[in-house]
């Protein structure tokens, strides 16, 4: 239902030599129903495939299909009405904008639960609700609020982008089930950008992205105990340095 | 009487639905229109000058005093002096506004110089809001000039809202505060067209542990232009803050200038300013929960001047 179809984007950099690819002719199908997971080291691309999903990055090369059609030339706000939705990796502040008015403006309908929507993710609306999301909020209360806008939208695809990140320990647990709540009850293409092996583990298919490309795409069985030999190797002191990519490769 | 423009600006400037039975005055096209007092604040004309005394009787609690201003007439030039008095110990909210509806070519223009006093102990909210509207080319003038004064531990919160529509405005507040007595100012200024605002802030902390806090928050659009110039002085061990914070759009121009001077080995002030553009990061975020560009613009400006 979601196709990236050889995407590469090329930033023009202010140092340096001019381009800078963050992504190299990447090609993806997404499909309905199913539960994503893209991991990879930092830097490697994960946040800018979200990115051009979303329409905050276009492709200076290939194409992007939404259910049959292509919405490469789509604005960000044209394919959120479409149902396309992303949780931001690190949200922005709004001075004045309370926790309820982001709420209202991220409902697709109505009288939808804005309260329901702050419990879920673990958040008293009585203490939230009226407070400014701005400066004053911590990182991990900024992430909840996040996610909680999320619950509140009606996609076809869904991505977020680290939602454990900054958020303890008990929260994230009760994140991680939301997560996956929302996912069997709406059955939209789910991607979850993440870290963390509970995660990961939950997954139709994990997509391993580094240097801008797909390196792997395959279930947990197959992509996860490649990724724990590596962690090992790291651990065992015999990869590190210069010889790092040599020895783990 | 009042007409469906009369009420639209009464709304607007001052939250009225309906003309309130407690203490209250409307002006209207330079003249007086009601007035009315409560029993524990006489509300009257003032003798020898356009305008009116409030008088809060001390420890007068929970009660919300009404004075607007409307014009809806073009060409008119209204000037008046206000006295506001706010007796020991009382607490009380006072709702002055000022709409000007213009329809025709001519200037109209409200000139307001409002002295207040907050006796010991009192409270007192003020609530000032202006409004221009009507596509007429003459002008939308306010010049308000409020001089406070607040006696021993008296709290003044003072909100100052210019939303949109004055073409030209020149405020200026001086404010003298005693010992422990407690000022804050909100001001929140839009601008667009070729408006023109100054506004002018002058607290001196006179009284040991007085303080102050100006929070300024404004955005100028298109052509506009604002000068903010905020100025606390400490003659004694007081404490001050001031805060201006701007978003800037289009070919705008904004100054912004805090100043802040201390007399005193044991004053405490501070400042902070800002202007800068709407982030693109809010902006995305908006457009990527459904909003048009132009949406998420008004959504983060109307948040910001809350
Ligand atoms: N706007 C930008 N300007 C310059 N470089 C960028 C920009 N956006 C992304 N990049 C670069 O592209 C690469 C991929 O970034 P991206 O944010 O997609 O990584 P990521 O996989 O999400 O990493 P992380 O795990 O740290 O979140 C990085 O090297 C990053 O520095
Ligand atoms: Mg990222």
């Amino acid at each position: 239902m979601l196709e990236l179809n050889n995407i590469s984007i090329d930033l023009n950099v202010q140092n340096g030599n001019g381009k800078t690819r963050i992504l190299n002719n990447l090609s993806f199908k997404f499909e309905q129903g199913k539960f994503y997971c893209i991991t990879g080291p930092n830097g490697g691309g994960k946040t800018s495939i979200a990115k051009v999903i979303m329409g905050i990055y276009k492709p200076t090369e290939g194409r992007i299909f939404f259910e049959n059609e292509d919405i490469t030339e789509k604005n960000i706000t044209e394919r959120a009405r479409l149902g396309i939705c992303y949780a931001f990796q690190i949200p922005p502040r709004f001075k004045g904008l309370r926790v309820k008015d982001l709420l209202k403006i991220s409902a697709a309908k109505e009288n939808m639960g804005l309260r329901n929507s702050l419990k879920s993710v673990g958040l008293c609306p009585e203490e939230y609700m009226d407070r400014e999301v701005d400066e004053s909020f911590s990182g991990g209360e900024m992430k909840r609020i996040e996610i909680a806008t999320m619950l509140l939208r009606n996609p076809k695809v869904i991505i977020y982008d680290e939602p454990e990140a900054g958020v303890d320990l008990w929260s994230f647990h009760k994140l991680v089930n939301v997560i996956k709540q929302k996912h069997e009850r709406e059955k939209a293409a789910t991607i979850v950008i993440t870290h963390q092996e509970r995660i990961l583990a939950l997954a139709d298919e994990i997509i391993l992205v580094s240097e801008g490309q797909i390196k792997q795409a395959g279930t947990p069985e197959a992509i996860l105990p490649g990724i724990k030999k590596d962690i090992e190797c790291e651990l065992s002191g015999i990869c590190g340095g210069d010889d790092y990519a040599e020895c783990c490769r | 009487m009042l007409n469906a423009v009369d009420k639209g600006l009464l709304e607007t400037v001052a939250d009225l639905y309906k003309i309130p039975s407690g203490a209250f005055s409307l002006r209207k096209n330079g003249s007086g229109l009601f007035i009315n007092s409560s029993e524990n604040v006489t509300v009257k004309a003032k003798e020898g000058q356009p305008g009116i005394d409030v008088i809060v009787k001390p420890g007068t609690k929970n009660e919300s005093i009404h004075i607007p201003v409307i014009i809806s007439q073009s060409g008119i030039k209204d000037m008046v002096y206000n006295t506001i008095e706010i007796g020991e110990g009382a607490d009380v909210v006072l709702v002055a506004g000022c709409g000007i509806h213009n329809s025709g070519s001519e200037a109209s223009q409200h000139d307001g110089v409002h002295n207040i006093i907050i006796k010991k102990g009192a409270r007192l909210r003020y609530i000032e809001k202006h409004y221009g509207e009507g596509n007429g080319s003459g002008g939308k003038i306010l010049n308000p000039q409020t001089v406070v004064e607040i006696h021993e531990g008296g709290i003044g919160e003072f909100e100052m809202v210019q939303i949109g529509g004055v073409d030209s405005t020149h405020r200026v507040t001086e404010a003298k505060l005693g010992k422990r007595a407690k000022l804050v100012i909100k001001e929140r200024l839009m601008t667009h067209g070729e408006q023109e605002a100054f506004s002018d802030i002058k607290i001196e902390l006179n009284g040991e542990e007085a303080l102050a806090d100006v929070i300024s928050r404004s955005v100028a659009k298109h052509t506009s232009s604002q000068v903010f110039r905020a100025q606390v002085i400490a003659r004694s061990a007081g404490r001050g803050h001031v805060e201006c914070d701007s978003i800037i759009m289009d070919s705008a121009k904004i100054s912004s200038i805090p100043e802040i001077r201390a007399e005193h080995p044991e004053a405490e002030l501070t400042h902070e300013a800002a202007i800068g553009k709407i982030s693109g990061e809010q902006i995305i975020k908006l457009m990527s929960l459904g909003l048009s560009e132009e949406e998420a613009v008004k959504v983060v400006i109307e948040g910001f001047l809350r």
